[in-house]
C-alpha cells in the first residue's frame, strides 16, 4: 500500500527545516519516526505536499538531566525510555510508558518528540508530560518558544504547535526528594491502544504526607487529559484507602470517554476510576522507596 | 511477475524520485526510487529480496521486520529513501558461506513454523533480541518478539526455536557460530 505522492526533504540543520517548513505553509509534515504518520498516508486520512524529514539533524536525540530539568531531544527513540538508567531510576512513569508504546519494533523507530506532537488521544506519552508538569519547546521562524504539555493539546490531531514549528525538545522539572511516579495502561493486547491509562507524578513529604501531584489519563477523551481535580485533591493526603477511592472518583469525573470497540463508556470511566486507585496507589509506594 | 515501483500508475504531477545509496546484505544498491516507495517494496520489487513479507501492511504484525543498522524496523512503516547511507540486512542475508545463522537452525530444528509466513520477520526480530540479550528467560523472549504475529503455532516452538539458537551462540568456539 503506497501513501500517496510527496516531495521528500532531508535538511541537515534545524534552520533549514524551519525554513522549508514555512516555505509549505502547512502543507508539510515534519516525518520523525513516521511510525503514526506512514501509517495514516497510506490510509490517506493524511496527505502532506511534502514530508520534511529530521532524521539527518544532528543533536535532536539525547536525554540529560541537570540541576533543575530532565531534557529529551525530540528524535529520542521511545525504546530509549526503558534503556535509559536516569529514566529508569528517577522518573519510572517514562520507562513504565516506554515498554507499553506499540510494540519493540515500532519503539526502535517512533519517537519521542513524534508520540507527545502527534496529538493522537491514545498516544501514551502526552498523559506522562501533563502529569510530569513537562514543557516542549517548539522552534520556528520567530525563534524558540515554550508550551505547558497541559496547554498544548486543543482536539484530536489539533495541538499549540505551529505548522512551521518544530518541537525540538520535551523539558520535565527535575525529580525532587520525594518524588514517585507511575503509569498504567490497560491494553487488549500488545501494540494496542489504551483502552485507559493513567499517569501519576506526585512528592511525598514529611509523614508520609503528599505535597503535590500530577495524574494525566490517556485516550478517554478527545485528547490526553490533565485530571486537575483528582491532582489537587491528593494534596496533604496520605493515600489512605479512602484518599484512593475518592482520587480515583475524581479522575473519573474528568474523563470524557467515547464508545469504540475496547467498551463503552461506563466500562471505560469504571476503568479510570479502578486505574488510578492502583496507580496512585504504586507512585505513593516508590516514593517511599518501592518498585 | 512482481511490479516494480516505475510500472505502478503515479498519481497526476511531477513523479518525485530520489537516488539513494544503500548497503543490504553487504552489497551497496545505488537506485532511484519514487520518494512514496516503503522499504518493504524496494526490497521486495527492486532488489527482489522476496524473503521480507508484507503481512499487515499497517505496522502491528511484524512479517516485513528487516534490520536498520543492526535494529529491527517494520518495512511496511519505512520509506526507502529514509535509509539512504544506511545498512539493511534481511533473511536472505542471514547465512553465510551456505551455512544457516543458528537462529535459522533453531526454527529448522525445533519446527518453530508452521505456515512459514511470519518467519523471516519472526527471525529478523530473533537475531536483533539475541544481540542485545545472548542469554534471554522464556519472559524476555516473549516480550522481544510481542511485535511479530504468527497465527499458527501459539510461539512454543518459537520460543524453543530462540531457546536453541542461544544456546548455540552461547557454546559456539570464539570466532563464530
Amino acid at each position: 500500500m503506497y501513501p500517496p505522492n510527496f516531495e521528500y526533504y532531508a535538511p541537515t540543520t534545524l534552520q533549514e527545516a524551519i525554513g522549508l517548513l514555512d516555505q509549505h505553509q502547512g502543507e508539510a509534515k515534519v516525518l520523525a519516526g513516521g511510525q503514526s504518520l506512514l501509517g495514516m498516508m497510506k490510509l490517506r486520512l493524511a496527505q502532506p505536499a511534502a514530508l520534511i524529514d529530521i532524521n539527518r539533524i544532528p543533536d535532536l536525540a539525547y536525554i540529560r538531566e541537570d540541576s533543575s530539568t530532565l531534557a529529551i531531544g525530540a528524535l529520542t527513540r521511545t525504546a530509549e525510555l526503558g534503556r535509559s538508567d536516569v529514566i529508569r531510576s528517577r522518573y519510572p512513569i517514562l520507562s513504565d510508558a516506554g515498554a507499553e508504546i506499540a510494540d519493540p519494533t515500532v519503539r526502535n523507530w517512533g519517537t519521542v518528540g513524534g508520540n507527545v506532537s502527534h496529538g493522537d488521544p491514545g498516544n501514551d506519552l502526552p498523559a506522562c508530560m501533563m502529569a510530569l508538569g513537562a514543557e516542549y519547546r517548539a522552534e520556528g521562524p520567530k525563534g524558540p518558544r515554550s508550551i505547558p504539555a497541559r496547554q498544548f493539546y486543543q482536539d484530536s490531531f489539533v495541538t499549540a504547535l505551529q505548522p512551521n514549528e518544530v518541537l525540538t525538545e520535551v523539558r520535565i522539572p527535575r525529580a525532587s526528594p520525594g518524588t514517585g511516579s507511575a503509569y498504567s495502561k490497560m491494553e487488549r493486547k500488545v501494540g494496542d491502544f489504551a483502552t485507559a491509562a493513567v499517569a501519576v507524578r506526585l512528592v511525598v513529604g514529611a509523614g508520609g504526607v503528599v505535597e503535590r501531584a500530577g495524574i494525566g489519563l490517556t485516550n478517554v477523551g478527545p485528547t490526553a487529559i490533565y485530571a486537575s481535580a483528582a491532582s489537587e485533591f491528593l494534596a496533604g493526603k496520605t493515600g489512605t484507602d479512602a484518599d484512593l477511592k475518592r482520587v480515583g472518583e475524581l479522575a473519573a469525573e474528568a474523563s470524557r470517554p467515547f464508545p469504540d470497540n475496547r467498551g463503552p463508556v461506563e466500562f471505560k470511566r469504571e476503568m479510570v476510576r479502578v486505574w488510578t486507585r492502583r496507580t496512585v496507589a504504586r507512585a505513593i509506594a516508590r516514593a517511599k522507596g518501592g518498585r | 511477475m512482481a511490479i516494480d515501483a516505475e510500472d505502478v500508475v503515479s498519481p497526476p504531477g511531477p513523479v518525485l524520485t530520489r537516488t539513494i545509496h544503500v548497503t543490504v546484505n553487504g552489497v551497496l544498491h545505488k537506485s532511484t526510487v519514487q520518494n512514496r516507495m516503503l522499504l518493504v517494496h524496494y526490497l521486495r520489487e527492486r532488489l527482489r529480496l522476496t524473503g521480507t513479507h508484507v503481512g499487515c501492511d499497517t505496522a502491528h504484525c511484524g512479517a516485513c521486520t528487516v534490520l536498520v543498522d543492526g535494529v529491527p524496523v517494520k518495512s511496511c512503516n519505512l520509506l526507502a529513501v529514509q535509509v539512504h547511507g544506511r545498512s539493511v540486512q534481511t533473511v536472505e542475508g542471514l547465512e553465510s558461506g551456505g551455512k544457516l545463522h543458528p537462529v535459522q537452525e533453531g526454527f529448522t530444528n525445533e519446527h518453530g513454523l508452521q505456515c512459514g509466513y511470519c518467519t523471516p520477520g519472526m527471525m529478523m526480530a530473533s537475531v536483533a533480541l539475541l544481540a542485545s540479550n545472548p542469554n534471554p528467560t522464556e519472559d524476555e523472549i516473549r516480550r522481544g518478539i510481542s511485535g511479530n504475529l504468527c497465527r499458527c503455532t501459539g510461539y512454543v516452538n518459537i520460543v524453543k526455536a530462540i531457546q536453541y539458537a542461544s544456546t548455540k551462540m552461547r557454546d559456539a568456539p570464539k570466532g563464530g557460530p
